[in-house]
């Protein structure tokens, strides 16, 4: 046992880092999201394009360096260290394009790839819908066919970066006679057609980082059909499954924060504090080393173990029960979120009203026990009364 | 990155898997649980002091396999699994890493071969009452090489040989090796929540004793470096013991029937199973953890072993409980081997201190690293 890398990963991850050093500041807290943010990321893609960054994995015939699971592994450590602009970018490439090389014809991946790579063009990902969340192919927004195209109506929502996105894989029901899952159809989508209208959400939160997205008599050519018709499901299976290692580390204030805001606060020789100060660094910890576990797995060039599946249950619940206690430690003041008046800059506070989403993002708490008991443990499915039925009969 | 133990310490795991599987089923756990006058199972005992695993951990030099604290880990979880009813944990975990850490040269060679090869037996003699140990509720006194006092409860207690004493000496306090075969000791086995690991009250009267290292009045500090080698050691055997529950649990929903179809179907015990798992698999990788700093040494020991104890009596105790509750009825009756591991589960968290006390260590532990 040890947490060395190995020499090759060692040398990987020092022209990795060096080359972020040439380019970029070291992160201090969170990355900045101040300027032109969007050009910056689209620049930032474009210098990670053109050195064989951009995407580790990818074969280089395409445009990426032909690497290592591993090797992304700890080029996404590094870059963490780094205020790179990424985010624009990693639903498209992580997920989108992907999809687009399984499934797409060879016009598609001349036309698409080397400019999403290159950061000219960006991408989002339209499954979601008002009625269609844990169960995404309970989705209702149709596509009929007309001549050579499909006419598109209906609403996706949730949709991260569609008001700065130029394309879309977006699932929609081709045919409501059959079975739920037997009856979608994956189209890429032009974002800036008529028709296709992005409204942002206004978050609990206060924020707005995502869209609703109302599709108007959208016309899609049917060349730009990924996989068969009907076939929508399993396209969408490839794309979830393409969803990157998640290998940043918690999403806000961990147990280190709070323990500073406990020390220059006095709180420290409170005894009921100290007992969950331990709980919550045994559970950061585990995390941690769970992903290290992971990253063992893919440095042997083994398929990782079913123990990565416990990531978010614990980061979401952990990081609101943190900011919950911060803000109580802190009594009536703790109400205040304007960071001239509230410590540690207001963290807890914005964490707080974070939280509840992130318990919900990607797979709620719920959907993400149910995976661990059907898929690593092996236990019966839920029951779905419509599973085997026309999805017009519900 | 190489977080995981290497391929040869996955075939020790393989190998006593089978060999545990075979040579110590719940048949010999209950033989233990259902006879009051056994300590432990003897028959068991000998085939595991026959496969050398009380040397895994002790230099060839001194009789042992010399193979390391990564194999002693793996043996461990293995122990764990099968609810061993034998004193390993005792003499392998506390009274053998007690001499390796602070005996001296000359003790090193009197007992750790003895330890290896199994002709003595060796426990850890710390607790006087209820509560958590600390410094002045020890009245055991050491005065000129005699011992007296009482320990009670002592975890294998009347099966061991010779026990390794906490005891004041001067204004300080020591930790002393003790025949306890002879006249200045008797003991008395207690009645626990787990009997198939026996517990004893030892009277000290005037026993002859001798400190272990030479160094005086450090006993606590000591003992606080010989807990966190056992702590790491015993988060395995609780790992094995949280696992080994979430299969039966696992196993038992899928086959039971209720309302027409597996109890594995519902939301409420699947949902219950998957805590179950990510507490197991967080208390998992605290342990290879505290596996890492202790092969190594490394100074994260106190941290990591603090962690990773804390994760393993949480999770043990909570499969250990829901493991029953998942089996309903069925889960409550002696037959069924639920209890055993919820008895086991409770000796495990509170044998070398509780998960209040660890918390506590783990939080000083960090504001130390942080001052510094």
């Amino acid at each position: 046992m040890d947490f060395t890398d190995s020499t090759e990963e060692a040398a990987f991850r020092a022209e990795a880092n060096a080359f972020l050093s040439q380019h970029l500041q070291p992160k201090k807290g969170a990355a900045s999201r101040s300027g032109n943010y969007l050009q910056r990321a689209k620049d930032w893609q474009k210098v990670k394009a053109e050195n064989q960054f951009a995407q580790i994995t990818w074969p280089k015939e395409i445009g990426g360096r032909g690497g290592s699971s591993m090797q992304q592994v700890i080029w996404n450590q590094e870059e963490s260290k780094f205020d790179a602009p990424t985010g624009p970018f990693a639903i498209g490439l992580g997920m989108c394009v992907p999809t687009v090389i399984a499934f797409g014809s060879d016009e598609h991946k001349q036309r698409y790839v080397q400019k999403a790579l290159f950061g000219e063009e960006i991408w989002c990902q339209l499954f979601s819908e008002p009625a269609a969340g844990s169960d995404v192919a309970g989705l209702k927004t149709k596509a009929v066919k007309d001549g050579d195209d499909w006419v598109i109506n209906g609403q996706k929502v949730w949709t991260s970066g569609a008001h700065y996105s130029d394309y879309g894989i977006v699932l929609v029901r081709t045919d409501p006679d059959v079975p739920k899952h037997k009856g979608l159809t994956m189209f890429i989508i032009d974002m800036k057609q008529e028709g296709v209208d992005v409204r942002p959400i206004h978050q609990a939160s206060g924020g707005s980082e995502f869209n609703e997205v109302y599709f108007t008599d959208v016309r899609i050519p049917d060349a730009d059909r990924l996989g068969e018709p009907g076939m929508g499901w399993k396209v969408a299976l490839v794309t979830l499954m393409n969803e990157r290692l998640a290998v940043g580390g918690s999403p806000g204030p961990d147990w280190a924060e709070i323990m500073d805001y406990a020390r220059s606060s006095g709180s420290m020789s409170d005894q009921a504090f100290r007992a969950k100060l331990a709980d919550w660094y045994v559970a950061a910890q585990g995390y941690k080393l769970t992903k290290f576990r992971t990253q063992t797995a893919l440095s042997k060039g083994e398929t990782p173990g079913p123990e990565n599946s416990i990531g978010k249950v614990i980061t979401a619940n952990h990081l609101q029960d943190i900011c919950n206690s911060a803000i109580e430690m802190q009594d009536h003041y703790g109400i205040i979120s304007d960071k001239d008046h509230a410590p540690a800059d207001a963290i807890f506070q914005e964490s707080f009203m974070w939280a509840p989403g992130l318990r919900i993002a990607g797979g709620t708490d719920e959907i993400l026990k149910n995976i661990i008991a059907e898929r690593v443990l092996g236990l019966p499915q839920d029951v779905r009364v419509d599973k085997d039925k026309p999805f017009s009969a519900f | 990155m190489n977080f995981d133990f290497s391929d040869d310490q996955k075939f020790l795991r393989d190998e006593a898997r089978k060999f545990l599987e075979a040579q110590c089923t719940s048949g010999h756990v209950r033989a233990v649980l259902d006879d009051e006058t056994m300590s432990h199972n003897d028959e068991v005992w000998q085939k595991i002091v026959e496969m050398g695993w009380l040397g895994a951990a002790i230099p060839e030099e001194f009789g042992g396999l010399g193979l390391g604290m990564l194999e002693l880990c793996v043996i461990a979880e293995e122990l764990g699994r099968v609810l061993a009813p034998v004193p390993f944990g005792s003499s392998a975990f506390f009274f053998a890493e007690a001499i390796k850490l602070a005996g001296t040269d000359e003790q090193k060679a009197e007992w750790l071969p003895k330890v290896a090869d199994g002709s003595i037996v060796g426990c850890l003699a710390t607790t006087e009452g209820p509560g958590a140990l600390s410094a002045s509720s020890v009245q055991t006194t050491a005065k000129d090489g005699v011992l007296s006092g009482t320990k009670v409860p002592v975890t294998d207690g009347d099966v061991a040989t010779h026990a390794a004493v906490l005891a004041k000496e001067g204004s300080g306090t020591g930790i002393y090796i003790v025949a306890l075969d002879q006249d200045g000791v008797s003991r008395k086995s207690l009645k626990t929540i787990e009997p198939t690991r026996s517990h004893a009250e030892i009277k000290f009267d005037g026993a002859s004793a001798a400190r272990l290292g030479q160094e005086t009045g450090n006993g606590m500090s000591v003992l606080d470096q010989i807990m966190n080698r056992g702590a790491v050691l015993l988060a395995f055997e609780q790992l094995g013991g949280a696992s080994r529950c979430l299969e039966m649990a696992t196993e038992y929903a899928k086959e039971r029937h209720a309302f027409g179809r597996p109890i594995g179907g519902n939301q409420a015990i699947k949902h219950k199973l998957a805590d179950i798992y990510v507490k197991n698999e967080v208390a998992r990788s605290n342990a290879y953890y505290g596996a890492w700093a202790l092969s190594t040494d490394a100074a994260e020991l106190p941290e990591a072993a603090a962690a990773a104890r804390v994760a393993a009596s949480e999770a043990f105790w909570f499969a250990s409980k829901e493991n029953i509750q998942t089996h309903g009825g069925m889960g409550f009756t002696w037959e069924v081997d639920c209890h055993l591991y919820y008895r086991r589960a409770k000796l495990l968290a509170v044998q070398a201190g509780s998960p209040a006390v660890w918390k506590e260590k783990l939080v000083s532990a960090l504001e130390a690293k942080n001052a510094a």
